[in-house]
């Protein structure tokens, strides 16, 4: 499995909460490849969204190992660990997670200049990220000005700007209406066509669909992980959004 | 991450919260201008002070011939004459480094007379180093020149009261005055003076060549023989210790006037620097004071400030959260948040100063206050403002870069 992008190994984390100690994830071993769209299922309370903030370095793993493209993160410090969420990840959130009152260029551009990008070069980054989002026309636009929809794409394309590895998207669809969903879920899957790995935190059956790869979670365990049959709906779903899209 | 987007951030920052920016910052912009306005009043009070002392004269030194107790009576100091002119010229001449002028002066008093108008006043012969000494400036005409000291000439210089009393508004320039029925010329006007600090009038008063003292008003009283005067008055140079040069002419004295070792000195010495060292010492306590209730608004300005930058890191704690997501090291967020307090501290410290110097001449203006600006006191006031934003900064920048990620991100 050299070409894995993801892999854990028992992973754990465990909460203190007060006296009691929490078990979140009781050792889960997942193997993700590069290029994959993974979907991570289950209902809450069941460690999907404590295993989202492993895979994104937020958090540190209380045991297990953690391999990001062959480096073991688990073992890195606060500071290595921001700096690998610079390069090799992507994020993509629930509620966009935009900077009020700054434009949609320099909130794409924010990952650039905590890497230390030039700002020329941001600026042209950036903008082709937008422009790949369908935001070309909308720049100089503050969050407050654009549509729900609008604001994820431009998020989608903060996630994009670094050229990462590996795009996580927690609950991407879980403030938008089901037609900006499926806008939003055609983009994901065409982005994971041009390769990019994917995966995606969420309780609804219908947004999982679109992944290539369902993996179900309880108390902190993976009950299912399976390949997504149903995928070619979906893709077609996308297509008409696509279509919509460009007209 | 380099500091020039470290500061791209935090100015950004401040810019989208523009309300909020220029609230934090009336803190500092009111206590930097306050310090600037009180340091600035406190030195002008204390400058008009100092400026009261060199007119009256705090280098001055004045020797008074003996009150001395062998006439049985004790008659006032200056009553007896046992100083001479040539003391004063040896004090001038022997003790150059230490003294500017010594200056003879022969003391009187009487009606004078110009027309019809009189007036009783207190007059003085001296020779053009009195002048000097007391740093009196002629307003209007000449000084003494050294043939009107060596040649007894009937000339006069006035103060203004004289003037004004005796001849109103015209110019007492060339006019005749008459002392003891003597005719002397005006030749020259005194600049007004006002009151001394013990409420004399330091323009009452008519000065004349020594010698025309002398020989043609004093007349046949005791000063007309020899050479001997009343007082002398001398001027310390700048920047020379005056008790050394007290002392000096106190041992150039008594070996002129041949006193022995035990022997009490027939002359007394005063100056005037003790009563206003004290006046000044209090000027400067006021001044102190001022700067102090200054620093306390500027202290409450920068605990506005830390209050600002801990509600700002709390309602920015899902920025901050993001932040950290798409790579910000706890060190980013430090830096981002303490600069912000800094440039919204220095920001304000510079509304300030400009508030302060507009502020501090209108108050000059309005309530004709001297109000001396001081560089240093600028300088101050805009380094109290950036450590005010450095010190009340870093509590909630540290808070700030001390979240976790993934709380932060979560945080409603």
């Amino acid at each position: 499995m050299t070409d894995a992008l993801i892999r854990t190994v028992a992973l754990t984390k465990e909460y203190r909460m007060g006296d009691n100690v929490v078990a979140a994830l009781q050792g889960v071993s997942v193997t993700i490849a590069a290029g994959e769209f993974v979907a991570v299922m289950g209902p809450s309370g069941s460690g999907k969204s404590t295993f989202m903030n492993l895979l994104g370095c937020l958090d540190h793993p209380s045991g297990g190992e953690y391999w990001l493209g062959g480096q073991e993160v688990s073992k890195l410090s606060g500071d290595e660990l921001a700096g690998v969420r610079n390069r090799r990840i992507g994020f993509v959130f629930q509620h966009f997670n935009l900077l009020p009152r700054t434009s949609a260029l320099d909130n794409v551009a924010l990952p650039l200049l905590y890497g230390g990008t030039a700002t020329g070069e941001r600026h042209v980054k950036a903008r082709r990220r937008l422009e790949q989002v369908g935001l070309g026309s909308r720049l100089d636009h503050h969050p407050a000005q654009l549509s729900g929809g609008q604001q994820q794409r431009v998020a989608i394309a903060r996630a994009l700007v670094n050229d990462p590895a590996l795009v996580l998207a927690d609950e991407p669809t879980g403030a938008l209406d089901s037609h900006t969903s499926v806008e939003i879920m055609a983009l994901l899957q065409a982005l994971n066509r041009e390769g990019i790995t994917i995966v995606l935190v969420t309780h609804e059956h219908d947004i999982a669909e679109f992944a290539s790869r369902i993996i179900s979670f309880r108390d902190g365990l993976v009950i299912e992980d399976k390949p997504n049959t149903a995928r070619n709906a979906a893709a077609q779903l996308s297509q008409t959004g696509s279509a919509k899209e460009a007209a | 991450m380099n500091f020039a987007a470290t500061l791209r951030i935090a100015l950004n920052a401040l810019r989208v919260n523009k309300m909020r920016s220029a609230l934090t910052m009336l803190g500092i912009i009111i206590g930097v201008a306050a310090v600037i306005v009180m340091i600035g009043v406190g030195n002008g009070a204390q400058g008009r002070v100092e400026d009261q002392i060199r007119s009256l004269g705090s280098n001055i030194i004045m020797v008074f011939s003996a009150s001395s107790t062998y006439t049985g009576a004790r008659s006032g100091a200056g009553s007896l004459f046992t100083l001479s002119e040539e003391d004063a010229y040896a004090v001038a001449k022997e003790l150059p480094d230490d003294i500017q002028a010594a200056a003879p002066v022969l003391r009187g008093s009487g009606q004078v007379v110009a027309g019809n108008a009189n007036w009783s006043t207190t007059f003085y012969g001296i020779t053009s180093d009195y002048l000097v000494a007391r740093e009196w400036v002629i307003a209007e005409g000449r000084s003494f020149d050294q043939a009107d000291i060596n040649g007894a000439t009937k000339v006069a210089i006035i103060g203004q009261s004289v003037a004004t009393s005796l001849f109103g508004d015209t110019s007492a320039i060339d006019q005749v005055i008459r002392i003891r029925k003597v005719p002397l010329t005006v030749i020259g006007v005194l600049e007004r003076k006002g009151q001394s600090m013990s409420g004399q009038d330091q323009d009452d008063l008519v000065l004349m060549p020594i010698s025309t003292a002398r020989k043609r008003v004093l007349g046949a009283t005791v000063a007309a023989k020899s050479r001997s005067v009343g007082s002398i008055t001398v001027k310390v140079r700048d920047g020379a210790n005056m008790k050394e040069a007290e002392q000096k002419m106190r041992d150039l004295l008594r070996q002129r006037h041949r006193l022995q070792q035990g022997q009490d000195d027939d002359f007394n010495v005063r100056n005037l620097s003790e009563i206003l060292q004290a006046q000044e010492a209090s000027s400067k306590v006021l001044a102190m004071l001022l700067a102090a209730v200054a620093s306390v608004s500027l202290l409450v300005g920068g605990i506005g400030i830390m209050n600002i930058m801990l509600v700002s890191v709390t309602e920015r704690t899902r920025e901050i959260g993001l932040r950290m997501a798409v790579g910000a090291r706890a060190k980013d967020i430090l830096t981002q948040f303490l600069v912000e307090a800094i440039t919204l501290s220095l920001l304000g410290g510079a509304i300030g100063i400009t508030l302060g110097i507009g502020a501090s001449q209108l108050i000059g203006h309005l309530a004709e206050w001297r109000v001396d600006l001081s560089i240093s006191a600028i300088v101050l006031a805009a380094g109290f403002a950036g450590a005010v934003g450095v010190f009340f900064g870093y509590y909630p920048a540290r808070k700030a870069s001390r979240l976790l990620p993934i709380e932060a991100l979560r945080y409603e």
